[in-house]
C-alpha cells in the first residue's frame, strides 16, 4: 500500500478540517530556517521517513530560533537511518501538550468494514499501553453506507473513559478523520499522538495515512509514484519494474528487492514466483535450503510472455546472484509456454551463466518444459524445467546441486546493447514493443513456421513473406499478444529473421550506472 | 452434493464479450455449467458461444428467467456498479474474478450483499468448481484439463491462492481423493466468503468428509476458523497448509492480503491456533494427500 509522509497526511487532514500544528516541509537547511521564521516560535524538526521510533534515532529535534533550526536541519538532512537517507524534514510549531490520545482507522477483514479505534492514552508505546490498560481502548465498526456520525464518535470517546468538553472536540475530529480516510481511500489512518494543548485545543501532532494501492488511480492529486507497500523508498530497479506494470495491465507483476547490495559470499538467488500462494510456498522451499533471496518477484494472472521477459530482465539486473529460481503453485490454469518463452528470450539475451531451475507446472507444462530444454541448451549455465509432479522442495534441491557444480560463478550484469533497427525490415507495433521481420532473409525459409507458431494467429503469407493478417492498428491495440513464439521459432529453426524489441524504460541507464560503480 | 454451485445452478456472466469473459465463458460452458445468459451493456442481441447477450442483468433475467449466480469479468474500477446491478436484479451469489478492486468498493458491495441477503466470492478469485458438475470463473483454464485434474469425491478445498486451489485438488486427485467443491476465496485483504464462512458451508454438506485449506500470512481468516472449531461449529477433519513461514513480519508480499499486523496474522499465530483445536497442520503441499490418507484411509 502506498504510504504517505507525515506532512502529506497532515495536509489532507487539514483540508478535511482537522487542526494540525503550523508548519511546512523543508528540503534544505535554508528552507527549514525560512519555515521557522514564518512560524515565529520555537519549532520541532522531524525527519520524514516511514519508520516509527524516530525520536530514539535522533530524528526529532527542537530549535528555539530560526538559526538553530537551520543548524540542526543541516545535520539531519542526509542522515542515514536504516534503509533511508533523509531528504526532507517537517518543520512545525512546538506544541505545549497537556494530554496525549490515539486514534486509528483500519479495515477489519472479519466484519468487512472500517474499524475506528480510540485510546484515552497515546504517544510512544501505544501498543504497550493498550495491552496494560484495555479499558482505555474503545473500538467502533463503521457502516460504510451511513458513515460516522458525531454522536457515534462521542460514544466511542466516552467508552474510552474520557469526560468533559474535550469529548466533543475529539468526536468532531474523529468524524472528520473518517471522512478524509474514506475520501482518499485510506486503508489505514492513524493519529498518534492526538494531543490536547495547553490552550485546550485538540490537534493531530503526528499522523500517517496509507492509501489503497488499488484506488491510487482515483487520486492523481496525491502524486504517488509507486503504489506498492514499502517500508522505505523504492529502489531504482523497483521503480523501473513498477513502470512496466503501470503500462501493461495484462496479468500482474510485483518486484521487491530484499537487498540492493549482494555480498560476494553467501548464496543469493533471483526469485521469480507465480501467484501469491505458490510464490510463498516456493520461497519457503528455497529459504529452507539456506538460500537468500535477492528479490521477490511474482508474475501471475495470465501475463503475456513479454511481461515475464521484462520481469526476468529486471531480476537479472542484480549482479552477484548465484542462481535463478522460478516456481508457482505447480498447477496453473494458464498456458505455461508463454512464461517459458519469456524466460528463454531473457536468458538468451543475458547469456545466462548461473543455473536456473524453472518449475512451470500447469496447463501445457510439457510444451513449456520442452521449450526451455530445446532453446536453453547452448547457454553457459544449465536451465532445468519441472512440472506439476515435482515438489518445490525437490526443485530447490536441484538448484542447490547445480549451484554447487557451478562453483564460484555469480551473475554478471551486462550493459543492454542499443537495439539496432534492421534497415528496410517489415515492422509493426505491438502493445508494448515492436516486431521486425527482415523479409530479405525469408526467401531461404522452408517451413514458414512463424505463421503456425503465432499464438493469436495474426500472421499470414504474402508470397513467401510473413505479414500481418490484421491491420497494424489492431496489432498495436493488443491483437498481437506478444507471445514471442515467432521470434524464437525463427531464430532456432529458420534464418533468424525476426526481432522483437521490448523496451524497458530506464533499465539500460540503470545497468550502465551500476557498471560504473 | 456440493456447496454453492452444481449442474443445475443458473449462471449469468457479466462482461461476457471481453477478452477474459469470452475465454472463460467457453470453459464454463464446455465443462457443463448451466450458463443461461451473458451481459455487456451496449452488446445486447449478440451471442457468445451460443450464449445470448443482454444489455443489463434485469433484461437477461426477464428474457431468460431468474439467475442464481453471476460471474463477473469487468475492469476493476467498474466492478462495484456491476455487483450492485446484479444484487438489484435479484442475484444471490456473485463470483467477482477481477483483481485490483478498491477496498472501499468491496466494503460497499459487502454492505449491499448483507442488505439483500446475498453473498459473493472474491474479488481477485479464480472461482470455484464442483467436480463433474460446474465451474465458475477460470479454474483449470480448459474444460478437458479441469476434468482430468479434479474428480468428484469427499474432500472440500478452500484456498486463499488461486494456483494453490488447483494444486491441492490435483494432488488429492492423483492420490485417489476426489473433491466435493474446490474454492478460491480470493487473494485480497477483504473477501466476500472467507475461510470460516466456507467451513460452515462444508460442515452442512453431506458429501464433504474432510477439508483441505491453504492459508497465508495476513488477515484473521485462519484464526477465525480455529474459533469456529473451538465453538464446535466446524467438526469435520481439517488439513491446513499455511504459506509464508519464511516471511518475516514486516516483509510484505504480493497478495494484498498478506499484511502482517502484530502477532495477529503471523505464521506462528495461525499454526499455533489451528494446532490447539486439533487441525492437522502440514509443512509441504505433498503432505496434504498423505494426511488425507491417514484420516480417511
Amino acid at each position: 500500500m502506498a504510504r504517505l509522509y507525515e506532512y502529506q497526511s497532515k495536509t489532507l487532514l487539514q483540508e478535511g478540517g482537522v487542526r494540525v500544528p503550523a508548519g511546512a516541509v523543508a528540503f534544505s537547511a535554508a528552507e527549514a530556517r525560512a519555515v521557522a521564521e514564518k512560524i515565529g516560535k520555537p519549532v520541532v524538526l522531524k525527519i520524514q521517513v516511514w519508520l516509527t521510533g524516530r525520536a530514539g534515532l535522533g530524528g526529532i529535534q527542537f530549535a528555539a530560533t530560526p538559526e538553530e533550526a537551520e543548524d540542526k536541519a543541516a545535520r539531519m538532512l542526509g542522515m542515514r537511518v536504516r534503509n533511508y537517507v533523509v531528504d526532507r524534514l517537517l518543520v512545525e510549531e512546538k506544541l505545549a501538550i497537556k494530554a496525549e490520545y490515539f486514534a486509528g482507522l483500519v479495515i477489519d477483514d472479519a466484519q468487512k468494514c472500517p474499524l475506528l479505534v480510540f485510546s484515552a492514552a497515546g504517544g510512544t508505546g501505544v501498543e504497550e499501553i493498550a495491552r496494560r490498560h484495555p479499558d482505555k481502548i474503545a473500538r467502533m465498526p463503521i457502516d460504510v453506507g451511513a458513515g460516522l456520525s458525531e454522536f457515534e464518535a462521542r460514544d466511542l470517546v466516552l467508552r474510552a473513559g474520557l469526560t468533559g468538553s474535550v469529548v466533543i472536540q475529539l468526536a468532531e475530529l474523529l468524524a472528520k478523520l473518517y471522512k478524509v480516510a474514506r475520501a482518499k481511500d485510506a486503508r489505514s489512518a492513524e493519529i498518534n499522538p492526538l494531543v490536547l494543548t495547553e490552550d485546550d485545543l485538540v490537534c493531530a501532532a503526528d499522523c500517517h495515512l496509507v492509501i489503497d494501492d488499488y484506488a491510487v488511480f482515483r487520486h492523481p492529486e496525491l502524486g504517488i509514484e509507486v503504489a506498492r507497500e514499502f517500508d522505505r523508498p523504492p529502489t531504482e530497479l523497483e521503480k523501473i519494474a513498477y513502470k512496466v506494470e503501470e503500462r501493461d495491465h495484462r496479468g500482474t507483476f510485483y518486484f521487491f528487492q530484499m537487498t540492493d547490495r549482494i555480498p560476494a559470499e553467501g548464496t543469493f538467488i533471483g526469485f521469480h514466483g507465480a501467484g501469491g500462494g505458490g510464490s510463498m510456498m516456493s520461497m519457503d522451499a528455497v529459504l529452507n535450503r539456506g538460500f537468500k533471496l535477492a528479490n521477490y518477484c511474482d508474475t501471475s494472472g495470465n501475463p503475456p510472455a513479454s511481461k515475464v521477459y521484462r520481469a526476468a530482465k529486471i531480476i537479472l539486473s542484480q549482479p552477484g546472484i548465484r542462481g535463478y529460481f522460478a516456481s508457482g503453485s505447480g498447477v496453473a490454469s494458464q498456458e505455461q509456454y508463454h512464461s517459458a518463452r519469456g524466460l528463454v528470450k531473457a536468458f538468451l539475451e543475458e547469456k545466462l551463466s548461473v543455473p536456473a531451475v524453472i518449475r512451470l507446472g500447469g496447463n501445457f507444462e510439457e510444451e513449456a518444459i520442452r521449450i526451455l530444454a530445446a532453446y536453453c541448451q547452448n547457454l553457459p549455465a544449465k536451465v532445468e524445467g519441472y512440472g506439476r509432479d515435482d515438489a518445490p522442495e525437490t526443485c530447490a534441491a536441484r538448484l542447490e546441486a547445480l549451484i554447487r557444480e557451478n562453483k564460484a560463478v555469480s551473475h554478471e550484469v551486462r550493459p543492454i546493447p542499443e537495439f539496432r533497427l534492421v534497415p528496410g525490415a517489415y515492422a509493426f507495433d505491438t502493445l508494448t514493443g515492436k516486431i521486425f521481420i527482415d523479409h530479405g532473409l525469408c526467401s531461404g525459409c522452408r517451413s514458414r513456421g512463424c505463421i503456425g507458431a503465432c499464438a493469436p494467429k495474426i500472421l499470414k503469407l504474402d508470397g513467401d513473406k510473413p505479414i500481418l493478417a490484421i491491420t497494424a492498428e489492431e496489432a498495436k491495440k493488443g491483437k498481437c499478444t506478444e507471445c514471442l513464439a515467432c521470434e524464437i521459432f525463427c531464430r532456432f529453426h529458420e534464418h533468424n529473421a525476426i526481432a522483437i524489441h521490448l523496451p524497458i524504460p530506464g533499465l539500460a541507464d540503470f545497468r550502465e550506472k551500476a557498471g560504473r560503480e | 452434493m456440493s456447496i454453492l454451485v452444481d449442474e443445475k445452478s443458473r449462471v449469468i456472466i457479466q462482461g461476457i464479450t471481453g477478452r477474459e469473459g469470452m475465454a472463460r465463458a467457453q470453459l464454463m460452458k464446455d465443462y457443463g455449467t448451466n450458463v443461461v445468459a451473458g451481459v455487456t451493456p451496449g452488446r445486447g442481441g449478440q451471442d457468445v458461444y451460443g450464449i445470448p447477450v443482454f444489455d443489463s442483468v434485469a433484461a437477461a433475467w426477464e428474457k431468460e428467467g431468474p439467475a442464481d449466480i453471476s460471474v463477473i469479468f469487468i475492469p476493476a474500477a467498474l466492478v462495484k456498479n456491476a455487483a450492485l446491478e446484479a444484487f438489484a436484479a435479484g442475484v444471490k451469489l456473485l463470483v467477482i474474478v477481477p483483481d485490483r478492486v478498491p477496498i472501499y468498493d468491496v466494503l460497499d458491495i459487502s454492505r449491499a450483499a448483507k442488505e439483500k441477503g446475498a453473498r459473493f466470492v472474491g474479488p481477485n478469485t479464480l472461482g470455484l468448481l464442483s467436480p463433474g458438475k460446474a465451474v465458475l470463473g477460470m479454474i483449470g483454464g480448459r474444460a478437458q484439463r479441469a476434468r482430468e485434474w479434479f474428480r468428484p469425491g469427499g474432500l472440500g478445498v478452500s484456498s486463499r491462492s488461486g494456483g494453490m486451489t488447483s494444486a491441492i485438488a490435483y494432488y488429492l486427485t492423483r492420490a485417489g481423493f476426489g473433491q466435493s467443491t474446490i474454492i478460491h476465496v480470493g487473494g485480497d485483504a477483504v473477501v466476500g466468503l472467507s475461510h470460516p464462512e466456507v467451513m460452515e458451508l462444508f460442515e452442512s454438506d453431506d458429501e464433504t468428509k474432510a477439508v483441505a485449506m491453504f492459508g497465508e500470512i495476513g488477515t484473521t481468516q485462519e484464526e477465525r476458523v480455529a474459533d469456529l472449531i473451538a465453538a464446535r461449529k466446524f467438526t469435520k477433519p481439517l488439513i491446513a497448509f499455511i504459506g509464508g513461514k519464511a516471511a518475516k513480519s514486516g516483509t510484505r508480499f504480493s497478495h494484498a492480503g498478506a499484511i502482517v499486523e502484530g502477532s495477529r496474522g503471523s505464521y506462528e499465530t495461525k499454526v499455533q491456533r489451528l494446532g490447539e483445536v486439533g487441525v492437522h497442520v502440514v509443512d509441504t503441499i505433498f503432505d496434504i494427500p498423505k494426511k488425507a490418507k491417514d484420516i480417511l484411509g
